[in-house]
């Protein structure tokens, strides 16, 4: 420790005898953690419970194992990290445009925003589904009158469902995410980059966002993993993502068990993945701030 | 030559209460104008209105020549829209109290960042020009440095060389000194000495009288959103005639 003392060489004489305060001579005991210890134990021959009732339980392990790189499940595999990719990537476009929105000095823009974000967090996802799926019930053909047209039915396959379906509901999420990192940032970086001459599109762009993106990567992280996870949910329109994929196996042999493992055992993998992919980008919008080192 | 600055009747409003009473103001070519006065008397929204960042509500504002706000069209005002508006505040810097450099990048990045993303100018000849400003306010050698790893009297530097960056015609200080600790307000005020040296047009809304005397060529008191007085810094300073400049004087002094 470093003295604090003004003076900085006191004389020896000023100094009081402490000697017979040492207690360098003592054996040091260390502190027992019994509770700990036994609370660990407990645990642990819980799980080891667990893991013996699956090894002996009426599981075909290595149905798991053959599954788990079968053709389907990987197609379906493939089909759940696409649909989670574009559909969170339509979702955040949709939030930063529809935050930019709601936080805009024109009322006209600030209640569409408002409104996206009432409807499409008040109603359930596998509705929204539901509905886009059924648009030709409505609508037989879309399109822009005397310029193009086209069956609905056509359009809307399970893919476009679900990709509109799942984005678009992100995005009202996504939107309140992002309005809560723009307000994050202090007030004077606009002054700061409205005083370099920027106009409020590019000082959002270059100055605001990427200083919210602290405030906005961790909760987006978590809604991109529970995104991944809700594509599960398009198996209803038919879309063949990997739970979809298991299911048809299971119904056809009846390893229900077997498939919903190799199932869950991708869906940890893919969450893994992407929480490492989340940690290396926070990191890299951390720059400049007081925990980056 | 013609003013860098021409206030007529400015009056500024928020709600009810009125910041700026019918200010008429003007600020030669080259000019070092300091503005004191008490809190709340409205030093701050004058030199926010000058460059845009508030919106007066009644007379007319002229930066460099140029109408602020609004384009003369026959006997009509039409408003200009952001972009019109950014581009008029080309010509004037702002340094702030709290400085407000970007925290996410560099100081280099900080300097070079208008002149790429604004005025469209090279990498090379932004970064040659960003290290020369480094330069002149004493960092080169922090060029690489985060804000938050530099003093309050760097950082302040730093801004100062990114408003400078953007060349512009007038240089506006709102009490630059006055978030730092006593021993870093030398440095900044010596590099705000420099620019002065330099013929920069200057607005400086500041609390540090000695500053103003030395450096200014004209102080303005400010009270109440209007301004009190106006005069050469030793008549303003030494004596003032209106007795609130007196009071605001004397217990600034004590
Ligand atoms: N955005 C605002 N909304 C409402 N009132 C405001 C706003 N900005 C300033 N004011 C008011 O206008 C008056 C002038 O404020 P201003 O910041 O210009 O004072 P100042 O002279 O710079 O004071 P200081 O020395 O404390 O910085 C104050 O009474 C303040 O409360
Ligand atoms: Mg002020």
């Amino acid at each position: 420790m470093q003295s604090t003392k003004k003076d900085p060489t006191p004389s020896a004489s000023a100094m009081p005898d402490i000697s017979h305060y040492d207690i360098s001579h003592y054996k040091v005991m260390p502190k027992r953690h019994y509770r700990r210890f036994i609370a660990a134990a407990l645990i642990v021959l819980a799980i080891g419970g667990l893991l013996r009732a699956f090894a002996n339980g009426n599981i075909e392990w290595q149905f798991v194992g053959q599954f788990l790189t079968s053709q389907a499940i990987l197609w379906g595999l493939w089909n759940t990290v696409l649909m989670s990719i574009l559909a969170m990537a339509l979702g955040v476009v949709l939030g930063v445009i529809f935050a930019v929105m709601r936080m805009s000095k024109n009322p006209v823009l600030r209640y569409t925003a408002s409104g996206y974000i009432w409807f499409f967090r008040g109603t359930p996802v596998i509705l929204q589904l539901l509905l886009w799926f059924n648009l030709a019930l409505v609508f037989p053909t879309i399109g822009i009158p005397g310029l193009f047209e086209a069956r609905t039915v056509d359009v809307m396959t399970p893919f476009a469902a679900a990709l509109l379906g799942l984005g678009i509901n992100q995005g009202a999420y996504t939107a309140e995410v992002v309005r809560a990192g723009l307000l994050s940032v202090d007030n004077g970086q606009y002054e700061a980059a409205k005083s370099i001459g920027m106009t409020r599109i590019r000082s959002l762009r270059r100055i605001v966002l990427p200083q919210a993106m602290r405030v906005i990567i961790p909760p987006i992280g978590n809604e991109f993993i529970s995104m991944i996870k809700m594509t599960s949910l398009a198996s209803v329109i038919l879309y063949s993502e990997i739970l979809h994929n298991a299911q048809n196996i299971y119904y056809a042999n009846a390893r229900v068990m077997e498939l919903l493992i190799v199932a869950g055992i991708w869906y940890i993998v893919v969450v893994t993945v992407l929480s490492i992919g989340q940690s290396r980008l926070e990191r890299h919008f951390a720059r400049g701030s007081r925990d980056s080192a | 030559m013609r003013p860098i600055v021409v206030g007529q009747a400015v009056t500024k409003r928020f709600g009810d209460f009125v910041a700026l009473k019918e200010i008429d103001i003007e600020v030669e070519n080259g000019e070092v104008l300091c503005i004191i006065g008490p809190s709340g008397s409205g030093k701050s929204t004058l030199l926010r209105c000058i460059n845009q960042l508030e919106k007066i509500d009644g007379g007319g504002l002229w930066v460099d020549g140029e109408l602020t706000g609004y384009r003369i069209v026959g006997d009509k005002l039409h408003e200009l829209d952001d972009n019109q508006i950014a581009r008029q505040r080309l010509a004037t810097g702002m340094v702030f109290q709290r400085f407000n450099l970007f925290p996410h990048m560099t100081a280099l990045e900080n300097v070079i960042e208008g002149p790429i993303q604004v005025l469209r100018r090279a990498p090379k000849e932004s970064r040659d020009h960003a290290m020369e400003l480094l330069g002149r306010v004493g960092l080169a050698h922090k060029a690489d440095a985060y804000p938050i790893e530099l003093s309050g009297g760097q950082q302040q530097r730093v801004a100062i060389a990114r408003a400078l960056a953007m060349r512009p015609r007038l240089m506006l200080f709102d009490e630059p000194t006055s978030a730092l600790d006593p021993e870093l307000v030398g440095e900044v005020l010596q590099v705000m000495r420099d620019l002065a040296r330099s013929g920069m047009s200057m607005i400086v809304v500041t609390h540090e009288l000695g500053f103003a005397r030395e450096v200014a060529n004209r102080v303005v008191f400010m009270d109440a959103g209007q301004i009190v007085e106006t005069g050469a810094p030793e008549d303003i300073l030494m004596n003032p005639r209106n007795e609130r400049t007196q009071s605001f004087i004397s217990a600034v002094l004590n």
